[in-house]
């Protein structure tokens, strides 16, 4: 079952999700070649979730996610160049090289940033959607994190704290089924992760976060309902990563064969298929790739032209 | 409009009245302040500190929270980023440790990691230290902890205008602040607070006490015990100066450099464990800077390295007193 869809959308969706997609493959390259260094946590195959909830929201909203991060900054506008500048230690990255690719913000496009303590970005989203309460702005908070992360107190805490304050804050677990290494159905007892929501008092759904348009669906209804001061709600997004947890994994402790059913159901290739069978001509999607892999190339010749970050530079930012 | 011509008004206040002063002020002054914490808003707080202040500034912006220090303090870092200026109240310094994540991890990074593009201007307004009865998990003294965070400010006040004008201090800072008050102060004496006047920066020590014979350095509590001391020593001749230290993060170095110059002897003193202290900074800073001028090994003087029995007496054996510091600045004088 895969939701309707309007052939513009779907393009723009896919010209979203191939940019985020390239764009992550470039990073590997650079990864590879030990011009960019240290972990990064790619996420190839969960495009969907970061273009669907994205596309739900507004400007005015903030968008808060875990160190798996890359995607959502691309979801909420920030360009190629400066996310690659940055991952490149370059004095044009978004954070000046301060953040890397783990720990970098963008708050100029409402991304409020990466964090690399898994669960810690919830209780920190609750603080901006109580700024909007406060200033009474109609903005919503998003809060990304793992299925793993709901074992977190973080998390507990922060859905509470949003629920009895009725804040406009919108909990997206990207379930890949994976904490980490290991399988996140070994450490619950129950894996239907949606449902601890009932605990605190508010709504829980479970999707197929593969699926773009209910992806979006889902998220515009939540959104609704947040910025009408119903408050909170949590959203499992079921989905898989194609790669490693970080560059190098070699995820020996995931079962043969399940990379490869993976790929037919991740959401590229499901959106190819869905548009091309109500009509859509191959050579177009092709363009649509073809477009986004110029995107991205031409952003990463840019970036690796820019100078490096300044080390006489290193102790600025430390105190107001 | 504040008369610029007339000085800002004094009155009595207790330390603990103070705090309150300096919260009601600010909740008027700064419109993008909130204020929240366990049992703060309906019930006052649990020392009485912030009575009236949910009435004076309404609901939305003073307000209880569930018992979720993680929530509490990662909520004041994500309204500092948007737009806000949150005081959060942690009832007892050690609950802190149970929510350190988003103190150390996450608002000392804010500014930093982001390269300037966002700032976390957060208070903390926390109390610590040891009371007669009080258990090892509320009686601890972490300021030391935190002081050796960068992106964080760390001050300690001593005095009913400290409290007072520190807290106003550190809310009008755009850097996260922890403000470590003592319980112990809360309801003593009144004293006379200037109040209205202009917010001052978030650093500095003042030279409490003048003196020619060696220096002391403290702050929070231990400054009314280094005073008694301080009374002490001059019974037998010996002029202590005694430097309340009011931030340890960032330090006024230049105010301790230039009395241990004068003094050419320092004893630290604080209600800390000793190893790892923040004394412990201060003497290898001393040392390195002054060792030429010093006329004696610099001295500390904190609790010998235990856990806090919750037994007043057992208490009383551990902590620091008047006597104690004599006693310590008197070794010191034999040595000079």
């Amino acid at each position: 079952m895969t939701s309707p869809i309007d052939t513009n959308t779907a393009l723009a969706d896919l010209a979203a999700m191939y940019r985020i997609r390239h764009l992550e493959e470039k990073i590997t390259e650079l990864r590879k070649q030990q011009i960019i260094q240290g972990s990064v946590h790619l996420c190839i195959g969960q495009e969907a979730v970061y273009v669907g909830a994205r596309g739900a929201l507004t400007d005015d909203d903030r968008v808060f996610s875990t160190y798996r991060g890359h995607g959502w900054a691309m979801a909420c506008g920030v360009p190629a160049e400066g996310i690659l500048a940055e991952l490149l230690g370059r004095e044009t990255g978004v954070c000046r090289g301060r953040g890397g690719s783990a720990m970098f913000s963008a708050a100029d496009y409402g991304f409020y940033g990466e964090n690399s303590i898994v669960g810690a970005g919830a209780p920190i989203a609750c603080g901006a959607a109580l700024s909007a309460r406060v200033k009474h702005e109609p903005r919503v908070a998003l809060t990304a994190f793992g299925d793993g992360a709901m074992n977190q107190g973080a998390i507990h805490e922060a859905m509470n704290f949003a629920a009895y304050l009725s804040l406009p804050v919108l909990f997206v677990c990207e379930n890949n089924t994976y904490a980490e290494l290991t399988p996140i159905a070994e450490t619950v007892r129950d894996p239907e992760l949606h449902k601890r929501a009932a605990a605190y008092g508010m709504p829980g759904e479970r999707i197929d976060g593969n699926d773009v348009a209910a992806v979006r669906a889902c998220m515009a209804h939540h959104a609704h309902r947040a910025r009408e001061g119903h408050g909170p709600a949590l959203i499992e997004m079921m989905t898989q990563r194609l790669v490693g947890h970080y560059y190098g994994d070699m995820q020996s402790y995931r079962p043969r064969g399940e990379l490869t059913a993976a790929k037919q159901h991740e959401p590229i290739v499901r959106l190819r298929t869905q548009m091309l069978a109500s009509g859509t001509l191959g050579n177009v999607l092709d363009d649509v790739e073809a477009d986004a892999r110029t995107y991205i190339e031409s952003a990463a010749a840019v970036a690796l032209a820019a100078p490096m970050a300044a080390c006489e530079t290193v102790k600025e930012h430390l105190y107001a | 409009m504040r008369n610029e011509a007339s000085s800002p008004p004094t009155v009595q206040l207790s330390f603990g009245k103070s705090i309150n002063a300096a919260l009601s002020r600010a909740l008027v002054e700064f419109p993008e302040t909130i204020l929240y914490g366990e049992d703060l808003a309906k019930p006052g707080g649990v020392f009485g500190v912030t009575k009236n202040l949910q009435a004076e500034a309404g609901a939305l912006r003073v307000f209880d929270t569930p018992i979720s220090e993680t929530a509490m303090l990662g909520a004041a870092v994500g309204a500092a980023m948007t737009g806000l200026r949150p005081i959060v109240e942690i009832m007892w310094i050690d609950f802190s440790l149970v929510a350190m994540d988003q103190i150390v991890n996450q608002a000392a990074n804010v500014r930093y990691v982001s390269a300037g593009r966002l700032s976390a201007p957060l208070t903390i307004r926390t109390q610590q230290g040891a009371t007669p009865g009080s258990c090892a998990q509320h009686s601890q003294n972490l300021e030391a902890i935190y002081a050796h965070v960068p992106g964080l400010r760390v001050g300690i006040p001593a005095t009913a205008q400290d409290a007072y004008s520190m807290l106003l201090a550190a809310v009008q800072c755009d850097d996260p602040t922890l403000v470590i008050e003592n319980r112990a102060l809360y309801h003593t004496e009144a004293q006379d607070v200037v109040i209205d006047g202009p917010i001052e920066s978030a650093e500095g020590a003042h030279v409490v006490r003048k003196g020619r014979d060696l220096t002391i350095v403290t702050w929070g509590a231990m400054l009314h015990q280094a005073m008694a001391a301080a009374e002490i020593l001059k019974t037998e001749g010996t002029e202590a100066e005694v430097i309340n230290a009011r931030w340890i993060a960032p330090f006024d170095w230049p105010t301790l450099f230039s009395s241990v110059q004068r003094t050419r002897s320092l004893l630290v003193v604080h209600e800390a464990n000793v190893s790892g202290g923040f004394g412990a900074e201060i003497g290898m800073r001393v040392q390195a800077e002054l060792f030429g001028m010093l006329s004696a090994p610099v001295e500390r003087l904190g609790v010998d390295d235990c856990r806090m029995p919750a037994a007043p007496h057992l208490q009383a054996a551990l902590l620091p007193n008047a006597e104690r510091i004599a006693e310590r600045a008197r070794k010191l004088a034999r040595v000079m």
